[in-house]
């Protein structure tokens, strides 16, 4: 696996972390106690291209490559874990339009998302619906020429501030996919506050009590909204999340390195005490491994290849799961100031709780990827037999 | 490429991912519950990276998608292959 950046994507990189450690990250701390995002830094990320980044330049986007968007993802992730969700659920809207939408939708939508004049949002989770997705109680029925939805959606990452919800609803039954704009009669929305982690990331309840939307705003085929809509839209937060955790993971451990260099203890440096190297070794070995998963991830992502869904769900599960690793380690390396709004690890520990649910919890991902694995198991033992694998 | 070529390669990646150990050409793999939920993504990856076919809105019909034989039908369908 080559994993050598190409110069483009080392300067791109530099950009990226220049952005975050300017704009983002000596803030992000404010605006997680505020628990709001300010319009300025979403304004700054449009201008500079990041919310259209993975969006194909023929419809006004950057046309970014894989690997470099998921840099880009990593450096906001390392900075705010709140920024960057705002980011990916933008960009899971414009994934499933990508994909899914018909060429006026495409060519209606797209170049909005790409220069920010509409923002997105994922609209899926309900209050009684959380991994069993494919079973929303949201309705939509076809009224006087018109879609006509009745939702109740919990956990809307940017739900406070987005002018565009891909909301997923039940037409007689079947599941599909919508576009409703914010502007839309009978649309309104409840900040959540309080929450553990994602604490700026304004997530809120988004209600639809008969919200009247034109026929056009179907986006993909009745009975597909899940599995094809929901299904592009998840493959690419769950790729941005992979990418995200990496950041956070990267952040802890520098975070760590940092303090471990300054703060002294019985008379030398927190790093030449053998019980803090060995935290450290073991994080600077689980980024690394991290870092492979979604590099490897990018590269399949790049080629299009179908294997790229089930590599990005191990490398969402495995970074979700180093990232709070090492926030729980980057705390106790910091001890009580660790447990502070003094330094920005307490953050992390907050935020990598929440990368462990959104985009599929890790015991969905589990169940994914052990099912993948026995079925690989079973057709290698049926290759190795010769047996053929379909009855004609 | 022929439709042959398209059977085999459709049969080999539907029998990776199915939870069952031999599969009938025309059984529903979605309705019998032998695929998982992200196996309709890969799926369509599978048909745009394997035979350069591009699946689009106007191709969302399970009647496309709901066993190997119709997923034949579908490509051939979609690269002008002949029909056996």
């Amino acid at each position: 696996m080559n994993i050598d950046l190409s110069e483009a994507q080392r300067h791109a990189r530099l950009e990226f972390r220049d952005f975050a450690a300017q704009l983002v990250a000596p803030y992000a701390d404010e605006h997680d106690r505020r628990q709001e995002m300010p319009m300025t830094i979403i304004k700054e990320m449009v201008a500079r291209g990041y919310q259209g980044a993975p969006i194909p330049s023929e419809f006004g986007g950057g046309g970014m490559d894989a690997l470099t968007w998921g840099l880009l993802c990593e450096e906001i992730g390392g900075a705010s874990a709140s920024l960057l969700s705002i980011l990916t659920v933008h960009a899971m809207v414009a994934q499933a339009l990508c994909k899914w939408g018909t060429d006026d939708q495409r060519r209606h939508w797209l170049p909005r998302l790409a220069a920010g004049e509409v923002l997105g949002a994922f609209a899926l989770t309900e209050p009684n619906i959380g991994s069993d997705a494919g079973n929303v109680e949201s309705t939509a029925v076809l009224d006087g020429g018109q879609w006509r939805l009745n939702a109740d959606k919990r956990w809307i990452s940017f739900g406070q501030a987005a002018t565009l919800f891909l909301v997923f609803a039940k037409v007689e039954g079947k599941a599909a996919a919508f576009l409703v704009e914010r502007g839309c009669q009978g649309l309104s929305t409840e900040p959540i506050t309080g929450m553990l982690g994602f604490r700026s990331a304004m997530m809120a309840d988004v209600h639809l009590k008969d919200c009247c939307i034109p026929v056009e705003n179907l986006l993909g085929r009745i009975g597909f909204g899940f599995s094809h809509v929901a299904g592009a839209a998840l493959d690419q937060g769950r790729y941005c999340i992979a990418w995200g955790c990496l950041g956070l993971a990267q952040a802890g451990l520098t975070a760590s390195l940092d303090y471990a260099s300054t703060r002294r203890q019985f008379g030398v440096f927190l790093k030449d005490h053998a019980l803090i190297q060995e935290l450290v070794a073991d994080m600077i070995t689980q980024t690394g491994a991290a870092r492979m998963l979604c590099y490897r991830a990018a590269i399949l992502r790049q080629q299009g290849d179908p294997s790229m869904i089930m590599e990005g769900t191990i490398a969402k599960y495995f970074t979700s799961r180093v990232a709070i690793k090492l926030a729980a380690d980057a705390v106790q390396i910091h001890g009580a100031n660790g447990c502070s709004d003094r330094y920005p690890v307490s953050r992390y520990l907050r935020d990598a709780k929440l990368m462990e649910l959104i985009e599929g919890s890790s015991q969905m991902q589990q169940i994914m990827i052990a099912n993948n694995g026995f079925n690989e198991h079973r057709m290698n033992a049926r290759l190795k037999g010769g047996n053929g694998s379909v009855k004609k | 490429m022929n439709i042959d070529e398209v059977t085999l390669k459709t049969s080999d990646f539907v029998g990776q991912h199915v939870n069952t150990a031999e599969i009938d050409g025309d059984v529903d793999i979605f309705a019998t519950g032998m695929v998982n939920s992200l196996f309709a993504m890969q799926l369509v990856l599978f048909v745009e990276k394997e035979f350069g076919a591009v699946v689009e809105n106007e191709d969302l019909d399970l009647e496309n998608f709901k066993s190997i034989n119709a997923l034949c039908n579908f490509v051939s369908r979609k690269l002008g292959l002949a029909a056996r």
